[in-house]
């Protein structure tokens, strides 16, 4: 591995580190070291292990095997808190703040101020001011409750909590991607005093010019695996681009159909909602399979519910064939013949408890009933049908749906609205956990409905699927459509460089040539 | 500064709401009473309110943590039935026995007198708190959904209630009864303090029913200090949002326990009273129910939240209060008394009405199932 060598000892050595969830490989022989007074910047695709790695980093998840060294002596980390006992503080993505506390109690949370033995609310109060005012946020009145503040306030709260805890290595996941632009610059400001402190700085970010301005140190990581550490300014923005693709060997997909005209199906004009979304516009035709790119939690989900209508306070023009539809609620998306495969398929798409047969039957009870009452011979039809269609594996209909496969629970989640008979298919994330077989045959299947005469709108993380699936690909930065690829034009590196909203794809940039 | 104010009120718009709505039907009540404004009366609704806001204030602790506790009746009904032996105050003291199984087993004698009034009252105390840290281990640690554990032992409390008195009866002792239950002069005269309660320093105050100033000594040694505990905090951690409390590392488990025996503690403060003012023990199996339902009731007139996390249960005791009050008007508006639990239906419809608004700002309506 071409590591650059340092002469300052590492503060924090990672040797060997594998993990593996449910036999799927997370991460695979990770070494990776970082040092005091550096910002180190850990980049990757999504699904490259980042996320894994600070997890064991800060006592989330234990590895399965390696050795972590602390300060040059190892340690094992069982819970978070025991991490940040040893210095080692997380800010993590998803907010771990209690929303029903105050910002105060929050910030405070592990180790109150006390006096006689119980709290002292003025000298937590006067800490939570301290803190946010070192940050420059001293508009956040430690008074409020985390829940009546906007997310990006929250995300000043929880950085605040962090540094309460006197952190001898600081890792920030993705922890200004809801911060406003004046906030950035001032949790820059206060990194670069951390540095000056000797604090080691973990900094995950997709933002590309926020790691050139930032780092000192970058490593990237690929399908679990560390692929190279380099210095600030060794690697240009195209090489690390290439880095963080790698040349995986790539999935089999359907052949798709050569692009004409299609009818538009599907229309959504200037769509906005509680400033997540920007004004979208997107159209999907009859045929067509839509794909929704980008970096996780720019929007995509947003606009898939927004359609769905589970949102409220969406506006701009939604029309179905022509004609103008406004879902109030999913049971009036599916009378227009929208259907969603959402993203937690165990929360949201299945009643886990309930049959398969049940699950399959329960969006379409209307279409296998005479008045109130299931025909329980068309049920037991319709259920056969969609078994058959999607070879779904099962032992019997009356089954649990909890002891299939995740592939199989998936499979019935979309027999369950093909049997609405949607003209427009919304696929949030559909095959994340799912085995590569299985993924095969979803593609084949989408591809089925789409020449079928369905319009599908499909989000996905993994850029290959989108690659391979999809006619079209909208890249979605910031609740806005960035850019729009097909043909040639899609290919990984410009669905990378849209999603990180650079411009590192212009022909004449060195890296770029490859697809 | 304004700003905090402004701040606080928003925050505890639901106990502010509480406390409104009982002044307003409290005073309506005291000028449409015969006798209003008076210490008599109002000694008479002190009596009345007292266990219920006790159980109120029992049933908040779990509901902070996002539980729910169907015992707190059952646990004042048993330690009602103990309290009918151990408070006798008889001055050769008290004998007590087992009889079960056919066997007939002594247990020695009880003090009497003063001391073993105070002694029984504490041993009362204990048994609440034990029967509440019993609930919080059967939730903690057999993994027992809340609503079901507690369904399950409150029938226990009520089965060890019903062995204690299968029918009512014991006794309790007269001074005891008469120095609670009635006001702070009569207090002083029973127990021969403040020259028997005439001291003249001592009139301002004499007319203020005794139990009132339990209520205000409960709430402010117990319930203020557990509120500003780290436990307290935890415990609002849990109900708010138990991931991330775990993430904080708070000591969950210890929190639920806690919340769990406090509200033992405050229910046997119920069951105590209410087998002082009765003057006996009785394994009153639908009051025990009714006493559980009304809490629940109470906790959320007072604003608290059953999903956890926000509430106090200083509102609780103003949701008590609010209930009471309402069944207060049957007696001097000439209202038939079978319509009572209809006008209190309707007033906690409308009470959680209030707080059910919030609802209508959720943008993403896939957040109102979680």
């Amino acid at each position: 591995m071409p590591d650059v060598t340092s002469s300052h000892p590492a503060f924090l050595t990672l040797s060997g580190i594998s993990k593996r969830y449910a036999g799927v490989r997370a991460l695979e022989g990770v070494d990776f070291a970082c040092e005091r007074g550096k910002i180190h910047a850990v980049l990757g695709e999504n699904g490259a292990g980042k996320s894994t790695l600070i997890k064991i980093i800060a006592g989330v998840v234990q590895p399965d095997t390696g050795t972590m060294r602390l300060g040059g002596r190892e340690v094992t980390f069982a819970t978070p808190s025991a991490a940040n006992a040893a210095g080692v503080v997380c800010i993590f993505q998803e907010l771990s703040l209690m929303p029903d506390l105050s910002v105060a109690d929050n910030i405070s949370i592990a180790s109150p101020p006390r006096r006689f033995g119980l709290i002292d609310a003025r000298a937590q109060r006067r800490r939570a001011e301290e803190l946010l005012a070192e940050i420059g946020c001293e508009d956040v009145n430690p008074l409020m409750r985390v829940r009546d503040l906007p997310l990006s306030r929250r995300q000043v709260v929880e950085i605040a909590k962090a540094l309460g805890k006197k952190p001898q290595l600081l890792i920030l996941d993705e922890a200004t991607s809801a911060l406003t632009s004046a906030d950035v610059e001032k949790v820059y400001a206060m990194l670069a005093r951390l540095k000056a402190e000797g604090v080691a700085i973990l900094y995950i970010s997709h933002r590309m010019h926020e790691v050139e301005a930032l780092a000192d140190r970058a490593s990237v990581f690929r399908n679990g695996r560390h692929i190279e550490t380099f210095d600030q300014g060794r690697r240009s923005t195209a090489d690390i681009v290439q880095l963080m693709i790698g040349r995986d060997i790539a999935a089999q997909y359907p052949p798709k159909p050569a692009r004409g005209s299609p009818k538009p199906m599907l229309a959504v004009d200037n769509l906005s909602w509680d400033k997540r979304l920007d004004r979208i516009s997107l159209s999907v035709g009859a045929g067509e399979i839509v794909g929704l790119g980008g970096l996780d939690g720019q929007g995509q989900k947003s606009l898939l519910l927004a359609l769905f209508g589970v949102l409220r306070g969406v506006s701009g023009q939604v029309t179905v064939e022509g004609r103008e539809v406004r879902p109030g609620s999913p049971a009036a998306a599916k009378s227009v013949g929208i259907a969603l495969v959402p993203e937690d398929r165990k929360t949201e798409g299945l009643m886990l408890p309930m049959s398969i047969a049940d699950n399959l039957v329960i969006a379409s009870l209307d279409a296998i009933s005479t008045g109130p009452l299931v025909d329980r011979a068309r049920e037991t039809d319709a259920i056969k049908r969609a078994i058959a269609r999607l070879q779904i594996k099962i032992g019997a209909p009356g089954d649990a749906v909890a002891t299939l496969s995740g592939g199989n629970q998936q499979k019935v989640v979309l027999a369950k609205w093909l049997m609405t008979d949607p003209r427009i298919i919304l696929l949030n994330d559909p095959t994340r956990g799912i085995d590569v077989g299985t993924k095969q045959e979803l593609y084949r299947l989408m591809r089925e409905l789409a020449d079928q005469g369905a319009a599908i709108l499909f989000y996905s993380t993994d850029y290959d699927e989108l690659i391979g699936c999809c006619d079209r690909v909208a890249i979605m930065y910031d609740g806005r459509i960035v850019r729009e690829l097909w043909g040639d034009e899609l290919n990984e590196t410009n669905i990378i460089a849209s999603a990180l909203n650079i411009d590192a794809a212009t022909p004449d940039t060195p890296g770029a040539a490859h697809a | 500064m304004l700003d905090d104010v402004a701040i606080r009120i928003r925050q505890n718009i639901g106990i502010v709401t509480a406390v409104l709505l009982f002044s307003i039907l409290y005073l309506l009540y005291n000028l449409a009473h015969p006798k209003g404004f008076s210490s008599a009366v109002l000694v008479q609704n002190g009596d009345e309110i007292f266990a219920l806001a006790m159980l109120a204030m029992a049933q908040t602790v779990p509901v902070l943590a996002s539980g729910l506790d169907l015992s707190v009746g059952a646990v004042m009904t048993m330690v009602g039935c103990f309290a009918s032996y151990l408070l006798t105050g008889a001055a050769g003291g008290t004998a007590l026995h087992l009889d079960i199984f056919g066997l007939h087993l002594g247990l020695g004698t009880f003090p009497g007198g003063v001391s073993g009034i105070l002694l029984g009252i504490v041993i009362c105390l204990a048994i609440g708190a034990l029967a509440g840290f019993v609930n919080g281990c059967v939730v903690v640690y057999g993994r027992i959904q809340p609503i079901i554990a507690t369904l399950a032992t409150g029938a226990v409390y009520i089965g060890i209630a019903l062995f204690l008195r299968p029918t009512p009866g014991g006794k309790i002792d007269e001074d005891l009864n008469w120095a609670l239950t009635n006001s702070l002069g009569d207090f002083a005269a029973t127990v021969h303090i403040f020259d028997d309660g005439a001291a003249p320093w001592f009139a301002p105050v004499a007319w203020i029913p005794v139990p009132f100033v339990l209520l205000v000594l409960i709430a402010l040694l117990v319930w203020v200090p557990f509120r500003r505990s780290v436990l307290g905090r935890a415990v609002y951690a849990v109900g708010s949002a138990e991931g991330a409390a775990y993430m904080s590392g708070l000591p969950i488990e210890r929190a639920k326990i806690a919340a769990f025996t406090l509200a033992g503690f405050f229910a046997g403060c119920g069951g105590l009273f209410l087998a002082i003012q009765t003057s006996s023990g009785n394994a009153d199996i639908p009051q025990a129910g009714a006493y559980t339902l009304n809490s629940i009731a109470s906790v959320v007139i007072g604003g608290t939240s059953l999903l956890g996390g926000t509430g106090s249960a200083i509102g609780s005791i103003f949701g008590a209060m609010v209930l009471r009050v309402i069944s207060f008007f049957f007696r001097i508006f000439d209202i038939a008394p079978l319509l009572q639990p209809l006008f209190e239906g309707l007033i906690l419809l409308a009470a959680v009405s209030i707080g059910a608004l919030g609802v209508l700002r959720v943008k993403n309506t896939l957040e109102l199932f979680r």
